[in-house]
């Protein structure tokens, strides 16, 4: 079969097989890799649900870890992260996706997503996942949408029958605004409890609020992943614990970058293109993209390592961790690099 | 000396540069799902000639029909497609199977290598002499300012061997051979450029010569004639085409002086004074990728092509407002015209010949 396939890929020199199986099918492709939505769910107002099947090349994912979907919106391919929220354990992908008013993308597949759509996968990636063998004792901290990389954990455990304490924490709006209602409530058994703030009528994170939920807390591995209210004062009290080393986070929403435009200095060449620009202080992904560029990226906050491309010369910031990297040839992401002085990118 | 630069008076070049980004900005703003849906539909059919190309070299009596339709599929993929994918024209797609970094055509000159003796050395430094080498491939005097030398006595013969090996051509285009023989490259300055040919080419020779005769079975030689026919077909259509872009009489060639400290307007300029057109009906233009529009080619070489046809007679009316030459003709006019002037170059320059010949290097009447 694998002598069989390599022949197929020489007589379809230059193209390849995928280019041609696609237009027969797309989702016969051997090496792209898409899923085509078998079902559309609308949990709440402002979500969407979507089971795909991925297509032959899709090697699983972890839970905990996100997958950068590709959806084309008015002839441009869009990508955007997002977590799967089924377990690790059943083939298919659960994707839950909240419409964010100003989310092209997010509007996008609440509006259009229906069976059949095609859409582009990549292989998971990220390192929000449980260690093996997994912690006897387990905190799991949601808030909002930021339940999907947690839900898929806790979804795993309970497929793994695993015997030890567990406590989901998740904070939403209200009630209705908690995805996944259902499935969570099925999921209960005694080792394994689920407990839900309403923010809306005030309960935010607090100490009280896990020592209630999870007593043991500070002998518990615990996963976090949601807005910044809520991972702000979760960090602050581990740390304040001593507890840090056991908090595990993953980011979703943006981190507030800070960007000094006013005293840039320095040229920006892109290597590739042969285009210059002046350095205007900016992340180098919008400075390309005002130069006429268009290189590939994807979540613009750092997260999804899309944009990643080769620093040949010079110094930049990276806006999230304020570090400066300035050795040749090595890796950056554009969407969160600012450049110090004179830098050359390969794009 | 009259030049490019005393064509228009600087305020006439500033007000010309400004209708032409407003033309661009016009259409990249109009870009969209048509765009993709035409050029994925060229591709579909492209694709679907391509096998059945392959699948008809199985019935002898329809051997013609195979190699029409592979000769077809191969110019939609170098030209509509290849050609146009590869000058970025779909890169706002962010679609990689429309990327002009990974794009990679039937053709046995590599990608990577014509990127950037087409994209960058051609586009960029259009008809200025000694700077864009395609101004007679390192091999033809096809502009009256190159210096005249025995060796261009065969310029039409080097021609005729160039419109068969077309693909060949191309590809050893990279290896700047001239500048080889003159000295101002070793060899081994092209082992980079040369691993690339040597890898490319033996997978589409190995495809069309060995891999798809061998599956025909007893009909292997008939297969190899066909898809060598079809090579030829597209070798002798793109030598053609990408000959009266440039070629005709009329087009003009500039000098490095010229064009030095060259502004918006006048770089726009430049590329309209150096390309030519071909007049012809919708298929005519697909089938040439719709290089047939050179001019509007030139000027915005990374707009889909399919946008020429479209902007080509707002393009001409200004050319027409400015007093700018707007070159255009029939086919065989164009092609014609390319012949004479290979014929007339082979010869050594008489004060009469030279004069005859319009172009270049401010040769033009108009003093300033």
């Amino acid at each position: 079969m694998g002598k069989l396939a390599s022949l197929a890929e020489a007589l379809l020199t230059p193209h390849g097989m995928d280019r041609y199986l696609e237009l027969v099918d797309p989702m016969l492709v051997r090496r792209d890799l898409r899923g085509v939505v078998t079902a559309v769910r609308r949990q709440t107002t402002d979500t969407v649900t979507l089971t795909l099947r991925p297509s032959r090349a899709w090697r699983g994912f972890t839970a905990g870890q996100y997958v950068r979907l590709t959806v084309d919106i008015d002839g441009v391919r869009r990508t955007r992260c997002y977590s799967p929220t089924g377990s690790q354990h059943h083939d298919g992908l659960e994707l839950t996706v909240k419409a964010d008013p100003q989310g092209l993308v997010s509007r996008h597949l609440h509006t259009h997503a229906r069976p059949g759509l095609v859409l582009g996968l990549s292989q998971p990636d990220g390192t929000f996942t449980l260690p093996h063998p997994r912690p006897e004792r387990l905190v799991l901290i949601s808030g909002g949408s930021g339940i999907t990389p947690v839900l898929s954990m806790l979804r795993t455990l309970a497929d793994e029958g695993h015997d030890g304490e567990v406590v989901f924490l998740h904070y939403a709006n209200s009630a209705d605004d908690v995805l996944h209602r259902d499935e969570l409530a099925a999921l209960e058994r005694p080792n394994l409890r689920v407990v839900l703030g309403y923010t809306d009528d005030g309960e935010y994170f607090s100490l009280e609020h896990l020592k209630t939920a999870a007593p043991w807390y500070d002998t518990a591995e615990s996963y976090l992943c949601g807005p910044k209210q809520l991972m702000d004062p979760v960090r602050e009290l581990y740390a304040a614990e001593g507890l840090s080393e056991r908090l595990h986070t993953e980011e979703f929403t943006p981190p507030e970058l800070t960007f000094d435009t006013g005293s840039a200095t320095g040229q920006v060449r892109f290597a590739h293109s042969g285009r210059e620009v002046e350095n205007s202080g900016r992340p180098l992904l919008e400075q390309a993209e005002t130069a006429g560029l268009r290189p590939e990226h994807g979540c613009r906050m750092g997260i999804c390592f899309s944009c990643t491309q080769v620093k040949t010369r010079g110094t930049v910031r990276n806006a999230k961790s304020g570090e400066l990297l300035s050795e040749e040839n090595e890796e950056i992401q554009l969407c969160i690099s600012v450049p110090v002085g004179d830098v050359e990118i390969n794009c | 000396m009259t030049g490019l630069q005393d064509r228009l008076t600087p305020a006439q070049i500033e007000e010309f540069g400004r209708e032409m980004d407003a033309i661009r900005r016009r259409i990249v703003a109009d870009l969209g799902a048509q765009d993709v849906d035409y050029i994925q539909n060229v591709i579909k059919t492209q694709r679907g000639l391509e096998v059945a190309g392959r699948a008809l070299m199985y019935f002898p009596p329809a051997w013609p029909a195979a190699v029409t339709a592979l000769a077809v599929s191969k110019i939609l993929d170098n030209m509509e497609i290849g050609h146009n994918v590869m000058h970025g024209q779909y890169d706002w797609t962010r679609d990689p199977a429309l990327s002009s970094q990974k794009f990679e055509w039937d053709n046995v000159a590599p990608a990577e290598n014509w990127r950037h003796s087409h994209n960058y050395v051609h586009h960029t430094y259009t008809n200025i002499l000694d700077k864009d080498r395609d101004i007679g491939y390192g091999i033809l005097r096809i502009d009256p300012a190159q210096k005249w030398h025995p060796y261009y006595l065969g310029n039409p013969v080097y021609a005729t061997l160039l419109a068969f090996i077309f693909q060949w051509g191309v590809m050893l285009h990279d290896l700047e051979f001239d500048r080889i023989v003159r000295g101002e490259r070793t060899w081994a300055d092209t082992k980079d450029v040369r691993g690339k040919m040597l890898r490319k080419a033996a997978r589409q020779v190995g495809k069309d010569y060995v891999l798809f005769p061998l599956l025909t079975g007893p009909l292997a030689p008939l297969t190899f004639a066909g898809n060598a026919t079809a090579n030829l077909a597209r070798n002798l259509w793109a030598f053609s085409i990408i000959f009266c872009g440039h070629f005709p009489a009329d087009v003009e060639s500039f000098t490095e002086e010229e064009t030095e400290n060259e502004s918006r307007g006048q770089w726009y300029l430049r590329q309209i004074l150096g390309s030519a057109n071909i007049t012809g009906g919708k298929l005519f233009h697909i089938m040439s990728g719709n290089l047939s529009h050179q001019i509007e080619h030139h000027l915005f070489p990374d707009i889909p092509a399919r946008r020429y046809p479209q902007i080509a007679a707002e393009v001409r009316a200004i050319c027409e407002k400015y007093g700018l030459p707007y070159n255009t003709g029939p086919l065989h006019k164009q092609l014609f015209s390319v012949a004479k002037k290979l014929v007339k170059l082979a010869l050594p320059p008489t004060p009469q010949r030279e004069s005859e010949e319009p172009s270049t290097l401010g040769a033009e009447p108009k003093a300033a």
